[in-house]
C-alpha cells in the first residue's frame, strides 16, 4: 500500500442520509471474501448498485450522521477504498467503521453540515490535516474537524498495515 | 475524584494514574476474539510479517458465522484459519461443532472476567460488559495489529447511565426494556460512549438477560455497556473458571454524561418491535396492527440461550406454527443445544414445527439457514433489521423477544403471547 495524500481533489459521487449501515454498504453474504480488492464488486449492491458503477477514482461519498453503523465488517471499508473512493465525508461516522476507514488509509472526514452544502457533482478541496473542506463549484468553505494527529499519521503511511511494517522494520 | 467503570478500567489496562473522557489512551488487551474473519485478521497480520502472535494464550478464535461451512469459499477461510491456528500454537480454537456463537462460547468456557479489556472482530463484542469486562468490536486489520503487539489505542468514553428500577410487567423481557431504551435514545444515542445498567431491576436479572442489555448497546453505538458485577455474577463465573475474580465496580461519585432512569413497570406496557429497517424505529406491539410473519426466527447471540427456549417452549407447548409461517430456532451453542434438548424443549419445539439449526448465526447476517423471498416478513429475537440483512432486500425483518417470536409463531402474524397462553405468568426469568 502506497502513502496516502493529505489533500485531495475530487467531485461528490453521491449524497446519502442518515444511518446509512453496513449491511447497505457491504452486505454480509459476501464476509467470505477475504481478498480486500474483490469486495469493490459488492459496494452498495442491494440499494445502490447506481453509485458503484458510477464511481470514478479519487469520488467523495457525501453523507449524514452515523454512516458506517453496525457490523464491524472490515469489508465495509474496504470495499468503498478498492471502488476507488477517494474520501467518505459524514455529519458523523460509527465508531468501528471510522477505525476501519483510517487504518485502511481510506480517508474519513467528519463534517456536519456537508450534506447540506453540497450537491452531486460538486467539485470539492480536501486538506485533511488542516480540516479544510472547500466546496470549488459553489465557491464556499464547509466546516469540518481536523483529523486527529494518529490518523494523519496512519493516512500519511497508506494504513496500519504499512505503519506497522515501517514500524518494526526500524 | 471517583471513576466510571470504563474509566477504572482503562486507568489500570494503560498504567495511568487518572484518565479523562475524550482523553486516549494505550491500553494492554487481556483477550483477543476472532470469528471467521480471522481469516481477514491472519491476512492482514502475514502482511505486516511477524513472525509469532504476541500471545496465542490471549487469542480465541470460534466459528460461528457459517458453520458448518455452506460453501467452498467459506470451507476455504475455514480451512485457511485452521493452519493458522496450528502454527501459531492457538489453544483456544472452536471449531465446527465444539463452540457456537462466539458471545456465548467466550463466557461459557471462563474466558471472560470481570475487569478485562476483551476486543473482538465484531460489533457484538459489547455483549461481554455484562461480565465487567471493558469489551468492544474493532476491525479486522486493527486486531491484526493487536496480534502483533497486544495493545490498541481507546478514546477514554464519557458514560451514559441507566438506572432501571420498578416490576417487569407479564411477558416483558430484557429484549423489550433494550429496544424501548434504543426507541427513545435512537441509533447513535450513545455512539461512542460507555453504558453502565444499574437499579433494583437490572441486578434481579439472570446473567443471560444482561447479556440481552449488553449485547443490543450496540445497536445505539455505544462502545461498551456494563452490567453489574454483583454475586449472581461472581456465582455464574465460579461454576465456569478457577481463575480468581475481582469485583470491580464504579465508584459512588463517578462522573457521568447522562443518567437516565426507568420505572420497567410505568414505562414498558407492552412489548416492543423493531420494526424494518433500523433497529431504533421501535413501536408497542398493538401499534403494528396486523402484520403477517413467513418466518420466526429464535436465536443469536442477542437471544438464543436457555432461558430464551425455555419460554419458546412453554408458549409452542401443544400448539403449532400457524401453517403460512417457519419456524427456525437455532441455540446459542452446543452447551445451550444440550441442555434444551435433555430438558425437552427442542423436542417441543420440534413437535410444534419448528426447525433446530446448529448452534451458530444462522439467518440472521444472511447467510443460509432461514434466508427471506422479496415480500416475505421475518419475526426475530436477533439484533439487526437493516435491509436485506435476512435475505432480499425487499424482505422485512421484525425484531421482537424471544415471547414474542414464540407467539407469532403460532398465531402466524405479530402477536402478544398474552394471546397465546391464557394464564398471565411473568416473562422475566429472575436471577
Amino acid at each position: 500500500m502506497s502513502g496516502g495524500s493529505l489533500k485531495l481533489r475530487g467531485a461528490v459521487r453521491a449524497i446519502l442520509g442518515d444511518n446509512i449501515d453496513t449491511d447497505i454498504i457491504y452486505p454480509g453474504r459476501y464476509l467470505n471474501i477475504t481478498d480486500r480488492e474483490l469486495t469493490a464488486e459488492h459496494l452498495f449492491e442491494l440499494s445502490y448498485p447506481e453509485i458503484r458503477a458510477a464511481i470514478r477514482p479519487g469520488e467523495f461519498i457525501v453523507a449524514r450522521r452515523n454512516f458506517g453503523c453496525g457490523s464491524s465488517r472490515e469489508q465495509a471499508a474496504a470495499a468503498l477504498k478498492f471502488a476507488g473512493v477517494g474520501a467518505v465525508i459524514a455529519g458523523s461516522f460509527a465508531r468501528i467503521f471510522y477505525r476501519n476507514c483510517i487504518n485502511l488509509g481510506l480517508p474519513a472526514v467528519i463534517a456536519p453540515d456537508a450534506a447540506l452544502a453540497c450537491a452531486a457533482g460538486d467539485e470539492l478541496e480536501l486538506d485533511l490535516a488542516a480540516g479544510e473542506i472547500r466546496n470549488v463549484t459553489q465557491d464556499r468553505a464547509i466546516a469540518s474537524a481536523r483529523l486527529d494527529p494518529r490518523a494523519v499519521e496512519l493516512i500519511t503511511a497508506g494504513g496500519l498495515i504499512a505503519y506497522l511494517k515501517r514500524k518494526h522494520a526500524a | 475524584m471517583g471513576m466510571t467503570l470504563a474509566e477504572k478500567i482503562l486507568v489500570r489496562a494503560s498504567g495511568r494514574e487518572s484518565v479523562a473522557p475524550d482523553e486516549v489512551v494505550v491500553a494492554r488487551v487481556d483477550l483477543a476474539m476472532s470469528h471467521e474473519n480471522a481469516d481477514l485478521v491472519r491476512k492482514s497480520f502475514l502482511e505486516i510479517g511477524r513472525p509469532h502472535v504476541w500471545d496465542p494464550s490471549k487469542i480465541v478464535i470460534i466459528f460461528d458465522h457459517r458453520v458448518p461451512a455452506e460453501s467452498e469459499r467459506t470451507a476455504t477461510t475455514h480451512q485457511a484459519v485452521r493452519e493458522f491456528v496450528a502454527a501459531q500454537g492457538i489453544r483456544h480454537f472452536y471449531d465446527v461443532g465444539r463452540g457456537g456463537i462466539c458471545h456465548q462460547v467466550l463466557p461459557e468456557n471462563g474466558h471472560v472476567r470481570p475487569g478485562m479489556v476483551l476486543v473482538g472482530t465484531d460489533s457484538h463484542t459489547t455483549t461481554h460488559g455484562a461480565f465487567g469486562a471493558f469489551a468492544t468490536g474493532i476491525g479486522a486489520t486493527e486486531m491484526a495489529g493487536v496480534w502483533t503487539g497486544g495493545t490498541l489505542w481507546f478514546k477514554v468514553p464519557a458514560t451514559l447511565r441507566i438506572l432501571v428500577e420498578g416490576e417487569f410487567r407479564p411477558w416483558i423481557s430484557a429484549k423489550d426494556l433494550i429496544l424501548y431504551i434504543i426507541g427513545r435514545l435512537g441509533a447513535a444515542g450513545a455512539d461512542y460512549r460507555a453504558v453502565e445498567f444499574d437499579g433494583a431491576a437490572i441486578r434481579r436479572m439472570t446473567v443471560a438477560s444482561r447479556m440481552v442489555l449488553a449485547n443490543l448497546s450496540m445497536e445505539m453505538g455505544a462502545k461498551v455497556a456494563f452490567t453489574p458485577v454483583d454475586n449472581t455474577l461472581l456465582d455464574w463465573l465460579r461454576a465456569r473458571t478457577p481463575e480468581p475474580l475481582e469485583q470491580v465496580a464504579p465508584d459512588p461519585d463517578a462522573r457521568y454524561e447522562r443518567v437516565l432512569r426507568i420505572d420497567a413497570g410505568e414505562d414498558i406496557w407492552e412489548p416492543q418491535i423493531a420494526c424494518p429497517h433500523a433497529v431504533d424505529h421501535v413501536r408497542p406491539l398493538s401499534a403494528l396492527g396486523d402484520v403477517p410473519v413467513h418466518q420466526a426466527v429464535l436465536g443469536s447471540c442477542t437471544n438464543g440461550r436457555l432461558e430464551d427456549l425455555a419460554i419458546a417452549a412453554r408458549i409452542l407447548s401443544g400448539r403449532k406454527v400457524h401453517p403460512r409461517t417457519r419456524l427456525v430456532v437455532i441455540p446459542a451453542s452446543q452447551q445451550i443445544y444440550r441442555d434444551a434438548m435433555r430438558l425437552g424443549y427442542l423436542d417441543t419445539l420440534v413437535a410444534a414445527g419448528g426447525m433446530i439449526a446448529p448452534p451458530g448465526c444462522g439467518p440472521c447476517v444472511g447467510v443460509h439457514q432461514g434466508i427471506l423471498a422479496a415480500g416475505e416478513a421475518c419475526v426475530s429475537s436477533t439484533n439487526r433489521n437493516f435491509i436485506g440483512r435476512m435475505g432480499s432486500k425487499d424482505s422485512q425483518v421484525y425484531l421482537a423477544s424471544p415471547a414474542v417470536v414464540a407467539a407469532s409463531a403460532v398465531a402466524g402474524k405479530l402477536e402478544h403471547p398474552a394471546a397465546i397462553v391464557k394464564e398471565s405468568e411473568p416473562c422475566l426469568v429472575e436471577a
